[in-house]
C-alpha cells in the first residue's frame, strides 16, 4: 500500500534513560532541520514548562513536523513525537510509541544501558518499532563506546554496529542520526482511501480553539468540517481545524493516512479527547478501533488540604484548571477533622502527584498541607461487599473485614554487581518477593521482584539511590492485586487519633512504622505550652509513644522603652513562623509532619 | 493622653569597657567624644522643646553606657540644662545608671544634691569568679561600698541590677547573690535572665563551647527560686524581671510598660509621642553629626496603627504582676479588652495562662515563663 507521498514521511520518537539525552538530541534535530533560530535554542523547545526543565524529565508528550533535505535533495517530512520519560506516564509512551514506526534508542556512552533503557526498549518492540541505536556523549572522556555498543547487541540484541556517535551537546554527529532515520525507519503505510482511523496520543486546552488533539492518522482522512467520533466515549464534534506543528501550530487543508498533526473541534474537555482514543468520522465509522486504548486509572493519592482552611474555593478552581489539561489528574471534596476541607487527589504516581502539588503552588501561589500518600486498598467486607479504599480514614472495622489486597507491581532494578546484596536486602525489607536475575554482563545485573505498591510509593528509590550511592536504575509497573495481612495504623496526639495522619501498613511493619512515626513526629513538632503525648496505635492498642516535653521558656528578660518596636517585630516573625502550623486539637503541627510519615531510611 | 505626663529617656553611651555580654549601644575607647555629645545632647534638648511643649516631665532616666562616667559637674550642668528646657514635676523620680567603678562620695553627693534621687547601679553578680565571666571590672565589695556612699549621700531608692543564667552558675550561687544585695539594704532589684546575643563575645564563648550555660529547666529554678526568695524579703515581684520594696517601684520603667508616651535623648535613644516611635542613629559620630547638619539624630520612624498600639499595650501591660488595667485600656481604645480580645482571653484562662480579675487581666506564673507564646495570641 505504500504510495509516493507516504515514502517521504517518517514518524519516530526518541527514547532513552533519564539524563541520557534526549531532549538535547531532539532540539539538534530541530535545529538542522531548519526549525528553530539561534535565539530559540536558548531553551530546549519540547519542554516548554519550567517544572519539567527543572527535573530534567519531560513530562508531555509534543509532536513536532519537520522537513529535511537528504544527501541526495530528497525531502522528506519527518514526524518528531516526544515521549515521557517517566514510569508514571507509561501509558502515554506506549499511545506516543504506536503513533510512529521507528524510536531512536539514545544510551549514554558512559553508562550503558539502564533500566528505563530496558522498558523503554521493550515498550517500542511491543509496538514493532525500528529501533535506531545512538550512542551520545562521546566526547565525554569516560565514553566507552564500544563497550556500549557490545552492551546493545549483547543485552538487548540490537545491531549497533554502525550506530551513530554523537554529542548531541555538542551538534556531533546530528547529520548521521537523521540519514538513519530516513534509510532504517520504515514509511508509513496505511490506506487513505478506507474510514478513517486516528489515533489521539495526547491533547492539551486552548483557550480559543478547545481542546487540541494530537493526532496520528493511521488510515483514511481528516478536513475541516468533517464530523468525528469518539470511538471510545461515542461522542461527536465537528472538525474546526486541522494542522501540523511546525512546531506552532499551522492549519493545513486535508491531514491523510501517515501524517501526524492536530483536530480541533470545539471540544471542551480533554476528557473527551482520551490519550488512546480512535477518531472515525460519525457518518462513516470505522468497524474497529485501533488497539491499546484503555482508561488511566489514579494509582496514587493523597489529601491536599489548603494551609489557609479560607482559600477552599481557590483550590478547587485550580485543581478545576489544572484537570483540563491532565485528564489523568481526579479529585473529590473531602473532609478531615484535622486539616478541615480539602480534596482527596488521584494521580499516576508520585512523580506526577509532585508535580501538581509544585503547579498548584507556583502557578495558583497556594499554599498546601498534603498528606502521606496512599495506594488503592481493596476491602473485601464479611458480607462479601467489596469496597476500594484510597483514604486510611476510611477504612472499615477491622471486625467487619474478610480480607484486604494491595496493588503489586513487578520492578525491575539494574545495578552493578556489588550491590546485589544491598539491593535484596532492601526489597526483602519492603516486603519483595524475588523472582528472578539476570547478569547482563559480568559486572552489571537485572534484579527482578514484586513488590507491593505501598511500599516503593515514597521513598523506595532515594533508598535505593543511597544504598548504590546512585548507580542503580530502577523501573516498575504494575501487575495486580494480591491478598495482604494489613492494618490500619493511627497516630495519636494529645490522646486524639490524627485522621490525616493515619495510614495502612502491613501488619509486621505495623510496629517499627509506629515507632518510626512518634519519633519523626517528636523531632518535627516544636515544644508548645504542654506536654504533648505522640502515640501510635493500631484499634485500640497503643505500639509506640514519644513525649513532646513542654515549653519552660518563651520570655524576653528585658524589655524597655527603645526595645517596644523590636521585641513587636520579634513577635511577628514568631507569628509569622506559626502559619506554617497546623492546629489539630490544642496541638499545633508543622505542614510538613503530614508528608513525613512515611519518610524512613 | 495628650496632655499627660511623659518620660525623658538620656542614653549616655560611653563605657570604660564593654562587658562581654553587652549588645546595648555603648562604647568603650570614645572618651574623646563625651565633650561633645553633650553639646549635641543639649542641641537635641532645644529642638524636641515644641514637641512636648506644655507636656510635664514625671520621670528622667539617665541610662547607658555609664552616665556617670561623666564629671559630676558635666551631669549636674546637664540636668540643669533640662531644668531650665522643660517642665518638670517637683516629685520627678531622677534615676541615673551606674557602675560602681565609676562612683565615689563626692560625685554622688553632687548628683544627689542636683537632684538625682534615684541611682541604679550594675552588680550583676555576688561573685567575683562571674563578674570575671562577664567581662566586669569591678568586684562585689566595690558594690557594697558604692551602695554604702549613696547612702550616705542622701538616696533613697536605689535598684541593683542582677543576672542570672550566666555560664557555670549554680542555684545556689544565684540566690547567694540576692542574699547580698538583700543585705545591701536597697529599694529595688532587677534580675534579668541573661540574654546570650549572637556577636556578643560571651555568646561565641558559649557557642563554642568554652562557657556551659545552665541547661533550662536549672536556669527557670534559678527565677522560681529567686522570686520567691526576694517575696520573703519584703520585695514587690510587679514585673517578670523587677521586685520592688512598697511603693519604691521604677515609676520611668512603668511609663514603658504601660505604653506610656516618652522622649528619648541621646544616640541610639528611642521615643513615642503620638502613635510615632522613632529612633536616632546609633553611632556616636553619626549621631552628633545629623544633630549639627539637622538637629536630630532620626535615624528611623514608624506610625503606630491603633491596632498595633493596642497589642504594644497588651504586651508590655502584660510584663507586669498587675497587667493590663481594663479602664485605662477602654479610655485609651474606646472599646473594652473584651471587645477586642474576648475569645483569645478566654482561650488563655482556660489554658491556665492569664487570670482575668475585676479590674484587670495579667498573666499567671507559666503564662509569665512562656509570655510570648501568649502573645502570639493577641496577634491580628
Amino acid at each position: 500500500m505504500s504510495d509516493a507521498r507516504q515514502d517521504k514521511i517518517r514518524n519516530f520518537c526518541i527514547i532513552a534513560h533519564i539524563d541520557h539525552g534526549k531532549s538535547t538530541l531532539a532540539d539538534r534535530i530541530l535545529e538542522i532541520a531548519g526549525v528553530l533560530t539561534e535565539r530559540d535554542m536558548e531553551k530546549q523547545v519540547l519542554d516548554d514548562m519550567d517544572l519539567e526543565r527543572e527535573r530534567g524529565i519531560t513530562i508531555k508528550s509534543k509532536a513536532v513536523r519537520l522537513t529535511y533535505k537528504d544527501k541526495d535533495g530528497e525531502e522528506y517530512i519527518l514526524n518528531l513525537i516526544d515521549t515521557p520519560g517517566h514510569v508514571d506516564f507509561a501509558y502515554e509512551v506506549s499511545r506516543s510509541l504506536a503513533a510512529c514506526e521507528g524510536a531512536i534508542l539514545v544510551v549514554d556512552a558512559s553508562q550503558g544501558i539502564e533500566a528505563q533503557t530496558l522498558a523503554n526498549v521493550y515498550l517500542a518492540l511491543e509496538h514493532d518499532l525500528e529501533i535506531v541505536p545512538v550512542i551520545n556523549k562521546i566526547d565525554l572522556p569516560s565514553a566507552r563506546p564500544d563497550w556500549v555498543k557490545k552492551e546493545i547487541e549483547d543485552v538487548i540484541g540490537l545491531v549497533a554496529e554502525d550506530a551513530p556517535l554523537i554529542s548531541a551537546k555538542n551538534g556531533i554527529g546530528i547529520e548521521a542520526v537523521v540519514e538513519k532515520i530516513i534509510s532504517s525507519i520504515p514509511a508509513p503505510a496505511g490506506d487513505e482511501d478506507v474510514p478513517l482511523k486516528a489515533l489521539i496520543f495526547d491533547s492539551f486546552y486552548d483557550n480559543y480553539k478547545g481542546v487540541i488533539a494530537y493526532i496520528r492518522i493511521k488510515e483514511g482522512k481528516l478536513k475541516v468540517g468533517d464530523k468525528i467520533k469518539m470511538m471510545a466515549t461515542g461522542k461527536e464534534f465537528e472538525v474546526t481545524d486541522v494542522g501540523v506543528f511546525k512546531p506552532f501550530l499551522t492549519s493545513v487543508p486535508e491531514l491523510k493516512a501517515g501524517e501526524v498533526g492536530y483536530v480541533a473541534a470545539s471540544i471542551k474537555n480533554v476528557r473527551d479527547t482520551r490519550v488512546g482514543d480512535t477518531i472515525t468520522h460519525a457518518d462513516n465509522p470505522a468497524k474497529d478501533p485501533l488497539p491499546g486504548y484503555r482508561k488511566v486509572n489514579p494509582m496514587v493519592y493523597c489529601g491536599v488540604y489548603p494551609a489557609d482552611g479560607a482559600k477552599y474555593e481557590e483550590l478547587r478552581e485550580a485543581l478545576h484548571k489544572l484537570q483540563i489539561n491532565d485528564a489523568s489528574l481526579s479529585f473529590e471534596a473531602e473532609t478531615s477533622v484535622a486539616l478541615g476541607f480539602g480534596f482527596r487527589c488521584g494521580f499516576l504516581g508520585l512523580l506526577h502527584m509532585d508535580i501538581v502539588q509544585e503547579r498548584l503552588e507556583r502557578e495558583y501561589d497556594l499554599d498546601l498541607v498534603t498528606t502521606a500518600p496512599s495506594v488503592i486498598y481493596k476491602v473485601v467486607m464479611d458480607d462479601g461487599i467489596e469496597l476500594d479504599i484510597s483514604n486510611p480514614t476510611n477504612l472499615p472495622d477491622p471486625a467487619e473485614i474478610d480480607y484486604m489486597e494491595e496493588p503489586v507491581v513487578n520492578a525491575q532494578i539494574m545495578a552493578p554487581t556489588e550491590y546485589v546484596g544491598a539491593i535484596m536486602e532492601l526489597c526483602q525489607e519492603r516486603r519483595g518477593t524475588y523472582k528472578d536475575m539476570e547478569y547482563m554482563e559480568e559486572t552489571r545485573v537485572l534484579i527482578t521482584y514484586e513488590l507491593p505498591l505501598n511500599e516503593i510509593i515514597y521513598d523506595f528509590f532515594d533508598a535505593l539511590k543511597s544504598r548504590t550511592r546512585g548507580y542503580a536504575s530502577f523501573d516498575y509497573e504494575l501487575i495486580g492485586y494480591q491478598q495482604s495481612d494489613l492494618v490500619k495504623l493511627d497516630i495519636l496526639l494529645n490522646g486524639e487519633v490524627v485522621d490525616a495522619l493515619s495510614l495502612i501498613v502491613h501488619k509486621d511493619k505495623a510496629y517499627t512504622r509506629g515507632r518510626g512515626i512518634a519519633e519523626k513526629l517528636k523531632e518535627l513538632i516544636p515544644r508548645q505550652m504542654f506536654e504533648i503525648p505522640i502515640q501510635a496505635a493500631i484499634g485500640n492498642k497503643i505500639i509506640a509513644r514519644e513525649t513532646i516535653k513542654a515549653l519552660r521558656k518563651d520570655v524576653l528578660a528585658k524589655c524597655y522603652g527603645g526595645d517596644i518596636s523590636r521585641k513587636r517585630k520579634l513577635l511577628e516573625k514568631q507569628k509569622e513562623g506559626k502559619k506554617r502550623m497546623r492546629q489539630v486539637g490544642s496541638v499545633e503541627v508543622p505542614q510538613e509532619a503530614f508528608m513525613s510519615v512515611l519518610k524512613f531510611d | 493622653m495628650k496632655s499627660g505626663t511623659i518620660g525623658l529617656y538620656v542614653h549616655i553611651p560611653f563605657c570604660l569597657r564593654k562587658c562581654l555580654y553587652c549588645d546595648f549601644p555603648s562604647y568603650a575607647q570614645k572618651g574623646h567624644l563625651m565633650d561633645e555629645y553633650l553639646k549635641a545632647l543639649k542641641v537635641e534638648a532645644d529642638q524636641v522643646k515644641c514637641k512636648i511643649a506644655g507636656r510635664r516631665i514625671k520621670t528622667i532616666f539617665l541610662g547607658g553606657g555609664t552616665p556617670t562616667l561623666y564629671h559630676e559637674k558635666e551631669l549636674v550642668q546637664l540636668l540643669d540644662y533640662f531644668k531650665q528646657s522643660y517642665l518638670i514635676c517637683d516629685e520627678a523620680e531622677i534615676t541615673t545608671e551606674a557602675n560602681p567603678e565609676t562612683l565615689n562620695p563626692q560625685k554622688l553627693k553632687v548628683l544627689r544634691e542636683a537632684g538625682i534621687n534615684r541611682i541604679s547601679i550594675g552588680m550583676q553578680a555576688g561573685q567575683d569568679k562571674h563578674l570575671k565571666t562577664l567581662g566586669r571590672i569591678h568586684s562585689v565589695v566595690d558594690v557594697e561600698r558604692g551602695v554604702d556612699w549613696a547612702r550616705r549621700a542622701g538616696f533613697g531608692n536605689i535598684n541593683l541590677d542582677l543576672m542570672f543564667g550566666l555560664p557555670n552558675q549554680s542555684v545556689d550561687e544565684w540566690i547567694e547573690s540576692l542574699d547580698k544585695a538583700v543585705k545591701m539594704g536597697v529599694e529595688h532589684i532587677s534580675a534579668y535572665a541573661l540574654i546570650l546575643e549572637e556577636g556578643t563575645p560571651l555568646y561565641e564563648l558559649v557557642d563554642q563551647g568554652d562557657l556551659q550555660s545552665p541547661p533550662e529547666d536549672m536556669e527557670r529554678e534559678m527565677y522560681h527560686t529567686g522570686v520567691h526568695f526576694l517575696k520573703s524579703q519584703g520585695y514587690n515581684h510587679y514585673e517578670i524581671s523587677n521586685f520592688a520594696k512598697p511603693g519604691k517601684e521604677c515609676k520611668h520603667n512603668l511609663l514603658y510598660w504601660q505604653n506610656n508616651e516618652y522622649i528619648g535623648l541621646g544616640s541610639g535613644a528611642h521615643s513615642y509621642l503620638h502613635g510615632n516611635r522613632w529612633s536616632n542613629y546609633a553611632n556616636i559620630c553619626k549621631y552628633i553629626d545629623r544633630i549639627s547638619k539637622y538637629g536630630n539624630g532620626i535615624e528611623q520612624s514608624e506610625e503606630i496603627s491603633l491596632p498595633t498600639q493596642r497589642f504594644e499595650t497588651v504586651m508590655m501591660g502584660l510584663r507586669l504582676n498587675s497587667g493590663v488595667s481594663k479602664e485605662m485600656f477602654k479610655e485609651r481604645f474606646g472599646h473594652g479588652l473584651e471587645y477586642y480580645y474576648g475569645d483569645i482571653i478566654e482561650n488563655l484562662k482556660e489554658k491556665g495562662m492569664l487570670i482575668e480579675a475585676d479590674t484587670s487581666i495579667y498573666l499567671t506564673t507559666k503564662g509569665m515563663d512562656l509570655q510570648n507564646s501568649v502573645l502570639l495570641h493577641f496577634m491580628e
